[in-house]
Formats: structure tokens, sequence, C-alpha cells
């Protein structure tokens, strides 16, 4: 079974961090300096390299730390992402706040905090 | 049995195969391959123009503002509907309505108002809770989930597999065993609100359809009134039988209208692909596996079509609709496989929908009761009635 949280070391990110790896689908969260999550993405099939592009853009919109995780079912796992940063915040990263699709209420250890299910319910890649 | 469409079927067949060309296809352009939704404007957008040609909620029954088509239609439709790249699982992108679930037919006129009403109206969700971790193939007998009278009240335990849905619905429909009958006799289906204390959404089933996910829910002590119960205590799977069995027909339909697709690109990249100094269409090998392809298709449309005039008619349609849902099933992941292979490299991309069609319809083959059970369905009838 996957785990449910992305829990893999931060990496800065910086062109040769990116272009290091590989060309494939997947997601990936971009932190802060203080490694708070700012914005959950996915790169999917239309990203020309896939993973790569998606992060060369984070990269010039000023984002500074990053992981990924590979895998072609990028747009389940980026909503699943998505709702567990919401169950364990309340809210979802400033990057992802015009959300416009409505996400699901998950509550993964039978009591996590309450959602703003309002703001909550709104979403973007 | 005639296979011919009547003018008023071949118009609607026209109208409907526009407007996946015109409206849908051209839109799928830009979205991701995987997308499962359009962008909000163009959603309301369609759904106006199919409000407009008075084919909006398809499957709502007439009596309650659903555009009263036949079963025979209604599969012809489905056949259309679901020629584009996410037509398999969401056919229009869901631009044609839904009809929520069957069973809020059967309910009563105080759950219609909370429930159903809400639902066609485009205000409520619902969620269909009956798989359990213990099976799902024969889930009268796997059901664990347990519902403990206590006063007016019933305390339901337990947990639920593979459901879609849970973590966005208003409501769901719970199969829990409330007698000690070990099989559909002690089941009940009660109407639970998912806000209800008890009811948890615990995590997200990734599966190879990688557009959508399942959920794994759990009932702790949830406290449910006695008139959330969905028809007669320890009936639960008595209701909407009939429904359930219509439903599989344009079921069947959506898989065929794939395996149609696909086998429309098989033909043309068959014809201008060169290789060897000749078109692919020139090689045997290519052409046998255009024609098992064709054989394929007009297998699964004979069988949906007859279990859809067999409904129209008033017959009895069960075996003819498991037999339409285990043959287009199969079928069409036969076709889109083999339209994959004469495709060669280029099949296995997501340029194309193939390989997202391919991944669906494996799990069409178990979704809505896998090959196996539609095959027992067949067998109780085709054997008679002494086996269970």
């Amino acid at each position: 079974m996957v785990g449910i949280r992305m829990e893999k070391p931060w990496l800065d990110l910086s062109a040769e961090a990116i272009d290091a790896l590989p060309a494939q689908l997947g997601v990936y969260q971009i932190a802060d300096g203080q490694d708070e999550v700012v914005k959950i993405g996915y790169a999917g099939g239309l990203e020309q390299f896939g993973i790569r592009t998606a992060l060369h853009r984070e990269l010039e919109a000023g984002g500074t730390r990053f992981r990924t995780e590979l895998t072609h079912g990028y747009l389940t796992r980026w909503e699943e992402l998505l709702m567990v940063h919401l169950h364990d915040h309340g809210e979802l990263p400033a990057g992802n706040s015009t959300h416009n699709q409505k996400l699901g209420r998950l509550r993964i250890d039978g009591a996590g905090p309450e959602q703003k299910n309002e703001a909550s319910t709104k979403g973007a890649n | 049995m005639d296979l011919s469409l009547s003018d008023e079927q071949q118009m609607i067949v026209e109208t409907v195969r526009r407007f996946v060309a015109e409206e849908i296809v051209p839109l799928e352009a830009s979205l991701d391959p995987d997308a499962g939704a359009l962008a909000p404007d163009d959603f309301e957008r369609l759904v106006k123009m199919t409000k407009e040609m008075g084919f909006y909620g398809l499957d709502i029954p007439e009596e309650f503002g659903g555009p009263g088509l036949d079963t025979t239609t209604r599969a012809l439709m489905a056949i259309e509907m679901s020629q584009h790249r996410a037509g398999l699982y969401n056919p229009c992108y869901g631009t044609f309505g839904g009809a929520g679930l069957a069973q809020l037919y059967e309910a009563t006129e105080e759950q219609k108002e909370k429930y159903l009403y809400p639902t066609l109206r485009g205000e409520k969700k619902g969620c269909f809770a009956l798989t359990e971790p213990s099976g799902g193939s024969d889930p009268a007998r796997a059901i664990q989930t347990r519902g403990h009278e206590d006063g007016d009240q019933w305390i339901l335990n337990g947990s639920k597999l593979y459901i879609s849905g849970a973590d966005k619905a208003d409501f769901a429909l719970v199969f829990a065993r409330t007698s000690d009958d070990p099989g559909r006799n002690g089941v009940t289906a009660f109407l639970v609100d998912t806000d209800t204390p008890g009811f948890n959404v615990r995590r997200v089933v990734h599966t190879l359809r990688s557009t959508h996910y399942a959920t794994e829910i759990s009932f702790d002590e949830m406290r449910v009134s006695k008139d959330q119960i969905l028809g007669e205590l320890n009936r639960g799977f008595a209701i909407a039988n009939d429904r359930l069995s219509r439903q599989r027909i344009p079921y069947a339909a959506g898989c065929l209208g794939a395996a149609i697709k696909a086998q429309e690109m098989a033909i043309e990249w068959a014809k201008s692909r060169e290789t060897f100094g000749g078109a692919l269409a020139e090689k045997q090998a290519v052409q046998w596996m255009i024609v098992d392809n064709e054989i394929d298709i007009r297998h699964a449309r004979y069988c949906i079509l007859e279990a859809a005039q067999r409904a129209d008619k008033g017959e009895r349609f069960r075996t003819e609709a498991a037999m339409a849902k285990l043959v287009a099933s199969e079928a069409s992941g036969r076709v889109v496989d083999r339209a994959m292979q004469i495709h060669g490299g280029l099949g296995m991309t997501k340029d194309l929908p193939l390989e997202r069609w391919y991944r669906e319809l494996r799990i069409r083959r178990v979704g809505e009761g896998p090959s196996e059970v539609q095959r027992l369905i067949m067998a109780r009838e085709i054997l008679g009635g002494s086996f269970k």
C-alpha cells in the first residue's frame, strides 16, 4: 500500500536537480524555506518532459524546495495529496488556493482537524 | 431480431454523434489525457445544449421528469456517447445529466424529498456502499457490516471497500446485516447522511482508472434512525433489481462505443501506414485482426440490442442483460488490444486514447458484476431455479 503522505526528504530546487530527474509523469510538492508545503502539483500527459517541465516552471515562479513521486496515477494521487493536506492543515496550500473542483473529506486517523469546507471545496493545479 | 433503427432513433444517433464530434472531441484535445472533467464554463454551456436538445437526465424515469427514452434508444445513445477519450466512464463528461442511485426510486416519499429530488436537481450526490473487504461478488454472504437495534435507532459498525465518491457524497446507501440469516434475507439498506458521526472515509484507493479513485470507509458506532431504512427490514437486496438489470445494458453499450472508435482508428491507421513496401492493411495478419474486431463488435452489438429490445417489450431480460454485459466488456477489451497492436508503438502512448481505454476496459470486466457472476446469473436461468 502506498503511503498516504509524501514523506521523502526535501531537495533544493535548481535546474541541475530538475535535469537529473527522469522525464516521467508524477506529482510534486513545493516548500518554502521552512519546509512548509506551499504548492502541490502534478506533471501530466501534456507536459513535454514530464515532471522536469513542471518543476522548471515552479523554479521560474520562485520555488525553493521540492520533492517528487513518479506515478502514472498522477491525477488521483494529486487529489489525494490535496485532501491529506486539507485534513492535516484545515486549508489548501497557498499555491492551490484557486482550486475550483470539490475535494473529498478524509478522516485518516479517525480524528483529523475540522476542515474549512467551503474553501476546501475550491482548487487548481 | 430487427437491428434496423427507426427514423427517430436514426436522428437521435446522428445528433449525439455530431455532439461528440463537434463539442466533446475538440475540447478533449487540450485536456490532460487522463482528465475526467471539463472546465466549468464548458460544462455549463454543454449542459444547456443537452437540455435544449431534450436529452438531459437520460436515465431519469419519465414520471420523474426524464425524457422517457426506451431502453433500445438509450443503448444506441450510450454507444455514441462513449466514443471519445473519457467516454467509457464519463460519457460526454456528464453533460447529459445523471439519474442518481436507481434504488432511490423505490424510496418513501419522505426519503425521495430528502435524497432523490435534490439529487435530480444536482444539489446532492449519493454513493453506493455495498462491497466489503470480505468480498464484492457475493455481497449477500460477504457483508459483515452489522446493524444492532437500539430503541428506534440502528447502530452500524463495519467497513466498505472500493466505494466510488464516498468522500464527496452527501449521503450513502449502506447495506448492513441486520439479522442472523447468513444470506440475502438478513441484509437491510440504509440511507445515511455522510456527515453522520461515525461515517469515516479512511483512505483513497488508487486503481487502473487513474482519473478516478475509489475509497475505503468505516462505520464506527454510527447511529441511524429507523426511518432511514430503504425498503423493508432484511429485504435490502430486493430493491430495484429490475432497474439494476436494465442499467447493465447502457453499461455494455458504453464498452461497445469505445470498441467501435478503436476499430475506426485501427482501419484508418492500417490503410495509411506503410511498411515492407505496402500499407499495413494489405498484410493478412492485420486484416485478420481487423476482421476479428468486427466479429467482436457485431457480436456485442447484437447482444446489447437483443437485451434492450426484450426489456422494451416487457419480456424477461435478465439473462440477456448479463450476456450483453459479459460479451461487450470482454469483446471490447480484445478490440482495443488489437487496435493497439496495429498501431504499434504509437498505440502504447498517451497521444492516443487507446491506452486509456485499455486500462479502463479491464475494470469493466469486473465492475457491475464480474464476468463470472454474469455467467452465474445466466446459468441459474438456463439450468433452472434449483442451482442457487
